[in-house]
């Protein structure tokens, strides 16, 4: 299926089904091109396009100074890119896993988040760390952490992810163009998710920071953000058959957080959900949540519910299907909000 | 030794492995078995009288230096100092071998090298102070902030270099790292990326004896420090870190090497470190004074002192000369660390990110709001007592 889309110059072109991983590795290579300083490191970003091929062919058009093999060490990467950005250049590093993301922490909470704040002002670090994360993709164990929860609680970060082909295009640009550390969180399981999209004439993309409503209703508002969103517009539509509207909101950015739609939202359905798939004690959930209450309280007709991955280490894959919060719990939720006795 | 032949085995030919050559010959990388010494041996003839009258006055600077700071402590005037006393000729050497567009990148016992290097003497203090996190700005004078956490600057001096090759400039990064700090993970990644890469960096380890009160052996089974380079395919040099003229050399001829393209090189100074580890320390848990005293009949500042008066470029009216521009920096440091530090709070807000988030507005009107508060009744209790 082909679509026509109007590029920003008033052409029209044909928009072709596009992956999300597509659409990365084209803004990559977009920004690489408009923006000499930027360079890409990380494990295997060279010859082999990286393991999900996000970085493919970017080796090949910019050379290996621009986008690099790196020895295996990811604090010796993120490291490496703090002197880079510290001598002007824009490096994005990827982490090949979520969890292989852990070695660099030291260097991403002693350094990268920190550094603007310790030089007053002086030195900020424009990085970009890609992370893929979240499960879904029957990965053995340590590659489907959800760990948004760590980076959202360090100040400094911003931490941001994508739920659509559009928006990954879009935010990955914003996300380099950055003058502020940003923790680009690629949910992998929506790396083959396809969308008509034209590289030619994205989708305008609001600066880093703003929520959208994906799908407006008036009963309750289901609030998600990456590997979720898909989860939640299949709930929304199932719903209807219950006689329940359901707005769907999708935060795109965890940090910062956009309370304005958010509470906006919620004011106008009463009703809230927090959906995602880390684990619910001591993740995301319980600060949205904390959030509405403390802005629309007056307005909620009922407690703020969570569903989130249960609070266990990623199980192996055989058993992930038990974990990720599907379509069912969280119609379940949508119906513990005491629906009837309003109805 | 005869093996057991299996059978079929006479088929086989014995071959080396196939993938197997060696990448780098070990043999020039590694680190003489004594530390590198110059003054007091014939290899002091080669070295400019200028540049040692230099070192001497810079070391005796530096000796005063640590001695008002660590004064600063006694007096409240500063939270903390880690003195670098018996340590000068690191430090200054470190400082005086860099060109200007350089970059020095120290750790928090490197007051003085960033000191040495141009940096105001109050600034690098802030620190330890406590009024800010770093005092400077690091661009200005090519000094990264100093580093607490052990070892983590070293990936970002490898970084920088890399970054400034890669857009031609002729930059060299020292990065300077403690005994305890090669224990550390970033430091041993820093090291291979900056071999891989040939990254024009110079490592540069002040063996002190102790990270805080572990020595030595109970921090590493190498050789020496200066061994661990030829693992990550780079030269390894041995110091005498008390002798200025020879630390200087060698890390000279690093610095040249790393600029020339030819790649890091590890430098191990042997030192000591005469003081506690910072002023909160008690050395005497972990350490006799028999050992301490030894160390004081190898002092950095009289060996060089020595050297300048047995050949005649320094006597008495010269040492006197340096002591006393000491004295006057001494007492311009003293002075101005006796006044209180201007603090903003609303600044906790200003820098984290380049645009304050919402959540972050919200907070910092709450503290303009309590701020305010506390002024309005400071000013009516102040009415009230008149
Ligand atoms: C990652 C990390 N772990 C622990 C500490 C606490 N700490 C501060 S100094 C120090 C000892 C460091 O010894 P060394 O590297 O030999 O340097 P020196 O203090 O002797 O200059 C320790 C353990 C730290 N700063 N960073």
């Amino acid at each position: 299926m082909t679509t026509a889309a109007v590029t920003a110059d008033g052409r029209r072109t044909k928009a072709k089904p596009a992956t999300m991983a597509q659409a990365l590795g084209r803004a990559l290579r977009d920004s690489m091109a408009e923006d000499p300083t930027v360079h890409v490191l990380g494990e295997d970003v060279g010859t082999l396009g990286g393991v999900f091929r996000i970085t493919d062919g970017l080796a090949k058009e910019f050379g290996d100074d621009r986008c690099t093999d790196t020895p295996l060490a990811e604090a010796g990467i993120l490291g490496a890119a703090v002197g880079m950005a510290m001598y002007g250049l824009r490096p994005v590093v990827e982490m090949q896993f979520d969890a292989f993301a852990y070695p660099a922490f030291e260097q991403l909470m002693s350094h990268v988040a920190k550094m603007r704040n310790r030089t007053g002002g002086a030195m900020p670090l424009p990085i970009t760390v890609r992370v893929p994360y979240g499960g879904g993709i029957g990965g053995v164990e340590h590659h489907s952490d959800s760990s948004e929860a760590y980076y959202m609680a360090t100040p400094g970060l911003h931490v941001v992810t994508p739920a659509t082909v559009e928006d990954a295009y879009g935010l990955l640009r914003e996300s380099i163009a950055s003058d502020d550390p940003v923790i680009f969180l690629e949910p992998k399981r929506l790396y083959w998710s396809k969308a008509d999209w034209s590289p030619e004439a994205p989708a305008p993309v609001e600066p880093i920071g703003k929520a959208v409503v994906r799908r407006s209703g008036r009963g309750a508002t289901l609030i998600t953000y990456g590997p979720s969103l898909p989860v939640c517009m299949e709930a929304a539509e199932a719903a209807v058959a219950e006689g329940w509207d359901l707005e769907v909101v999708d935060l795109r950015s965890l940090v910062p957080f956009d309370d304005e739609t958010v509470a906006a939202s919620v004011r106008r359905t009463g009703r809230a959900v927090v959906v995602h798939e880390s684990p619910g004690f001591g993740g995301p959930g319980g600060e949205i949540a904390a959030r509405i209450t403390e802005r629309c309280f007056h307005h909620l007709e009922a407690p703020v519910l969570r569903v989130a991955g249960f609070d266990i280490p990623y199980p192996p894959p055989m058993l992930e299907r038990h974990h990720l919060p599907g379509v069912d719990r969280v119609l379940d939720a949508v119906a513990r909000l005491q629906w009837e006795a309003d109805s | 030794m005869t093996v057991q032949e299996l059978p079929g085995a006479a088929a086989y030919r014995p071959t080396p492995p196939p993938a197997w050559k060696p990448i780098t010959d070990p043999a020039p990388l590694l680190p003489d078995p004594e530390p590198y010494r110059v003054l007091g041996t014939d290899a002091v003839a080669d070295v400019d009288p200028e540049l040692l009258l230099r070192l001497h006055a810079e070391l005796v600077r530096g000796r005063r230096y640590n001695a008002q700071a660590t004064a600063l402590t006694k007096q409240g005037r500063l939270a903390v100092y880690p003195s670098s006393t018996g340590q000068e000729a690191c430090e200054i050497a470190a400082a005086l071998v860099l060109e200007e567009r350089d970059w020095l990148f120290p750790s928090y016992r490197d007051t003085l090298a960033a000191v040495a290097r141009g940096l105001d003497p109050v600034e690098a203090l802030t620190l330890l102070r406590g009024d800010r996190h770093t005092g400077y700005d690091p661009r200005e004078h090519r000094i990264a902030p100093l580093c607490t956490p052990l070892a983590t600057q070293l990936p970002h001096a490898v970084g920088l270099a890399h970054a400034a090759r890669l857009k031609g400039d002729d930059v060299v990064a020292l990065a300077m790292v403690g005994d305890g700090g090669t224990s550390e993970g970033d430091f041993h990644e820093a090291l291979n990326f900056a071999a891989v890469w040939k990254a024009p960096v110079v490592f540069f380890v002040q063996n002190n004896g102790f990270a805080i009160s572990v020595p030595l052996a109970k921090q590493t089974a190498a050789p020496s420090l200066a061994h661990k380079a030829v693992g990550y395919g780079m030269p390894g040099r041995l110091v005498d870190g008390n002798d200025a003229a020879a630390v200087h050399q060698v890390l000279s001829e690093a610095v040249a090497r790393a600029r020339r393209g030819e790649g890091p090189t590890l430098v191990e100074a042997v030192t000591y470190r005469m003081e506690a580890h910072t002023n909160a320390d008690d050395a005497t848990r972990y350490r006799v004074d028999s050992e301490v005293e030894a160390w004081k009949a190898h002092d950095p500042v009289r060996l060089l002192e020595h050297e300048l008066t047995g050949r005649g470029l320094l006597d008495d009216e010269g040492i006197a000369q340096a002591k006393e521009a000491a004295e006057h920096m001494a007492a311009a440091l003293r002075d101005r660390m006796n006044a209180d530090p201007e603090l903003t709070p609303m600044d906790l807000f200003t820098h984290v990110y380049a645009e304050q988030t919402s959540q972050l507005r919200e907070q910092a009107a709450g503290l303009r709001a309590e701020l305010d508060a506390e002024q309005d009744h400071d000013e009516h209790g102040a009415e009230a007592g008149r």
